[in-house]
């Protein structure tokens, strides 16, 4: 069938530049450009470009510019290019479209719209450079009250186990299968340098990667992939997924050209199988029934590690997280709709959830109300961008955050959203070979610890000018926040001041 | 010590919950006991997980949800019946119960064996998996209820109907639904539509018949009946049509 599909970006090649040495025929995974043998020259076919960039940035002499070919269509404010050519798509396919990483819709975001405060007079701004700063944060479940044994200096009630981060910021969940080996490498050797935590996703952990366990989440969802005994032995936290930002409602299919010998091993399933997580763990259907599981969790690990509970934000997030700590998690986590992924259909990504920061509020504001927040730590994930994103996510009552698309930008993903085709021309989110080698782990946990580290000092340059030396001074406390842009509904469900008030 | 290690540890379970219990196993296990007595189990979840050993464990009673679950190595018997998620991605050793026992039995199972006298609940056997030798199996003496072997990724589900009457069938609807790897051995026939649209349905080949010499010989020696009477019988074949079943779902 001819495709109707317009090329979606324009290549250009500036031939006083091009010293026809084919770096951008080795570098483009998605056969745009080729070499011409008999004209000996370098060509382009610009109808498969998806505008990753990875050309651009490894072309010797800077010879080449990706731009969009947004086609003049008739301007229709409704009938905009990417519906007309998404109903194309689907006319030539029949199939269900799928895409890779976060919502990229116009939802508003709100961390634009809150702005943090800093001391002035009243009170002493604290330069961190020079005086002590705190940014380690305990996550498990805290006890309702703590007794203090007189006669031995130290605590008389038993404390659940609990992780000491140095930093409030972790990795968010990414599957083996889904991404390279070499990324799971990289993720595992920043969050062990920086003391911060992992996290395996759901397809298993490979067992080169056992060293790291102590700084390793593990994750146990409806596939229950490479899930055995090793595997929670080694972890530090054990998290039941129940749902994704990106997909909320839906499993995940890893389908069977991305099951290679390696991932084989890691997830247990035959290579060349399709890897299905079914949309639900069918051995929860209410809340007794993850408490069932996230009990089983702890006899599994003789009640050494905190159980964490993963759910996509949805409207009744607040209802369910209260649940969720009834059930006897110690973290839970909440997956906004700007959550990433390796492959979802695109209409749930674009349209099923709702915003972190609202999700977020509305847990955190619940869990105080019914008395029952010291009883889980709260940790958000999807689309925070910068430190400044943490700071606010931890005034609005998180304890930590996952980073799951800033972690892969500071890889090399320029957010072209092919992850699905598992052609990732910067070795991210691909099981081939040669590709994978394209991401060095020393380079990329050098990359990622980096990210970490500017984000740490921001943090404290954030804090020292509140005046508080301690993230814990900050987590909840809403008065360091200000509204800008919102109306009384969004500030209410927030629980902060318009700015000025 | 040979001795010692021997001889059954009786453990009364009336009155202990599933911690204490739990607890109590652990401990009795890691002083190197292979046998251990239950007695008075009601209800008593995750009996047999995180034990790590390949130990017998008899039980009297009613065993609660995820008998075995993350199990990894011990031998369990149950006299009576099991709950809920026995076997829930049980990793190795064996169940024997002697009853029924209830929904998802071998749920995500990637090892092991599981063998039931009487009939199971819904969707038993579900994402079963396996890999390279890892093989888990699941043996029905009775029948099942719908949606059984769902999912299945890899493994062996036998499903004997041995308390069927003349001429009744197995009454599961979506047999084998999204399976994708593994086998179902079905003694007696059911009807097309009972089944789900990724399966096939085949004749036994002389390797079928060899696994299920091994699986029923086992099951009789259980249970006290005789293979050879239960092999005598006809046997359904179903396995997957693709092993991957969605892969023309979806537009890249
Ligand atoms: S797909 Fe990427 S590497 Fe290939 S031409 Fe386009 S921008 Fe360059
Ligand atoms: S991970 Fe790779 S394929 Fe996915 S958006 Fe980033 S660069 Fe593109």
């Amino acid at each position: 069938m001819k495709t109707y599909l317009p090329p979606k970006f324009i290549v250009e090649r500036d031939p006083e530049r091009c010293i026809q040495c084919q770096v951008c025929v080795n570098q483009c995974a998605f056969d745009t450009h080729y070499y011409d043998a008999e004209d000996d020259e370098v060509r382009s076919r610009p109808d498969s470009c998806v505008g990753c960039h990875r050309c651009v940035l490894f072309c010797p002499t800077q010879a080449l510019t990706i731009r969009r070919n947004p086609l003049d269509y008739r301007e229709n404010y409704n009938w905009r290019p990417e519906v007309i050519e998404d109903i194309i798509k689907q006319a030539e396919t029949g199939g269900v479209l799928l895409t890779g990483m976060g919502n990229d819709k116009g939802y508003r975001i709100y961390w634009d719209h809150l702005v943090l405060n800093a001391s002035q007079v009243t009170n002493p701004s604290i330069d961190p450079l020079r005086e002590p700063m705190e940014l380690a944060t305990y996550l498990g479940r805290k006890p309702d009250r703590v007794e203090i044994d007189r006669d031995y200096p130290g605590l008389k009630t038993e404390l659940a186990p609990q992780v000491r981060i140095e930093v409030p910021v972790m990795f968010a969940a990414m599957s083996y299968g889904a991404v390279s080996i070499n990324v799971h490498e990289s993720l595992a050797r920043a969050a062990t340098e920086a003391g911060t935590l992992w996290n395996t996703g759901e397809g298993g952990l490979h067992p080169k990667l056992y060293e790291y366990g102590n700084n390793t989440i593990v994750q146990v969802a409806s596939g229950r992939f490479g899930v055995h005994p090793k595997y929670l032995d080694v972890s530090r936290v054990v998290e039941i997924k129940i749902g994704q930002g990106a997909k909320p409602g839906i499993g995940g299919h890893l389908p069977g050209e991305k099951v290679s010998a390696e991932v084989s091993m890691t997830r247990m399933i035959p290579t060349g199988t399709d890897a299905l997580s079914p949309a639900p763990q069918h051995d929860i259907y209410s809340i007794e029934d993850l408490a069932q599981l996230v009990y089983a969790l702890k006899e599994a690990t003789n009640y050494t590690k905190p159980i964490s509970v993963k759910i996509a934000a949805v409207h009744n997030s607040a209802a369910i997280a209260s649940g969720m700590v009834r059930a006897g998690a110690d973290i839970i986590v909440l997956d906004g709709l700007r959550g990433a992924t390796g492959a979802a259909p695109k209409i749930i990504r674009d349209n099923v959830g709702i915003p972190i920061e609202m999700a977020l509020a509305s847990v955190d504001t619940r869990l105080r109300q019914e008395g029952i927040r010291n009883q889980a730590s709260v940790v958000i994930s999807g689309g925070i961008r910068n430190s400044g994103d943490v700071a606010k996510a931890i005034a609005l009552g998180a304890d930590a955050v996952y980073i799951g698309t800033a972690a892969l930008i500071a890889l090399g993903c320029t957010l072209c959203q092919q992850c699905h085709t598992g052609k990732c021309a910067w070795g991210i989110c691909t099981t081939d070979l040669a590709l994978t080698k394209r991401l060095n782990p020393d380079i990329g946990a050098r990359r990622l610890a980096n990210l970490l580290r500017s984000w740490s000092l921001e943090l404290k340059d954030i804090l020292g000018g509140m005046g508080i030396n301690a993230l814990e001074s900050l987590r909840g406390n809403r008065l360091h926040l200000r509204g800008v842009g919102l109306n009384e509904t969004e500030l209410e469900i927030l629980g902060v001041r318009m700015a000025g008030s | 010590m040979t001795k010692k290690a021997n001889r059954a540890v009786k453990i009364d379970a009336s009155g202990l919950l599933y911690r204490e219990l739990n607890a109590r196993l652990r401990e009795v296990v890691s002083n190197g006991t292979q046998r251990i007595e239950l007695r008075n189990v009601c209800g008593q979840r995750y009996i047999g997980t995180d034990l790590g050993r390949p130990v017998e464990i008899e039980i009297f009673g009613t065993p609660g949800n995820d008998l075995g679950a993350f199990m990894d190595g011990p031998r369990i018997t149950v006299r009576g019946n099991a709950q809920d998620g026995c076997g829930n991605t049980m990793n190795n050793g064996e169940i024997i119960v002697h009853g029924h026992a209830g929904d998802i039995s071998g749920l995500s199972a990637r090892g092991g064996k599981i063998f039931v006298r009487e009939d199971v609940g819904y969707r038993a056997g579900i994402h079963m998996k396996e890999y390279q030798d890892r093989r888990p199996a699941l043996v029905i003496g009775g029948t099942a209820q719908d949606f059984l072997g769902e999912y299945m990724a890899g493994g062996i589900l036998i499903l004997l109907g041995l308390n069927l009457k003349e001429g009744e069938h197995h009454k599961a609807n979506y047999i084998g639904t999204g399976m994708h790897g593994g086998i179902i051995y079905l003694r007696g026939s059911v009807e097309a539509f009972q089944l789900g649209k990724e399966v096939g349905v085949a004749e036994l080949e002389e390797k079928d018949h060899q696994t299920l010499q091994g699986f029923v010989g086992e099951f009789a020696a259980h249970f006290g009946y005789d293979a050879q009477a239960i092999l005598k019988h006809r046997f359904t074949k179903l396995f997957p049509l693709w092993i991957r079943p969605y892969g023309r779902l979806y537009a890249y």
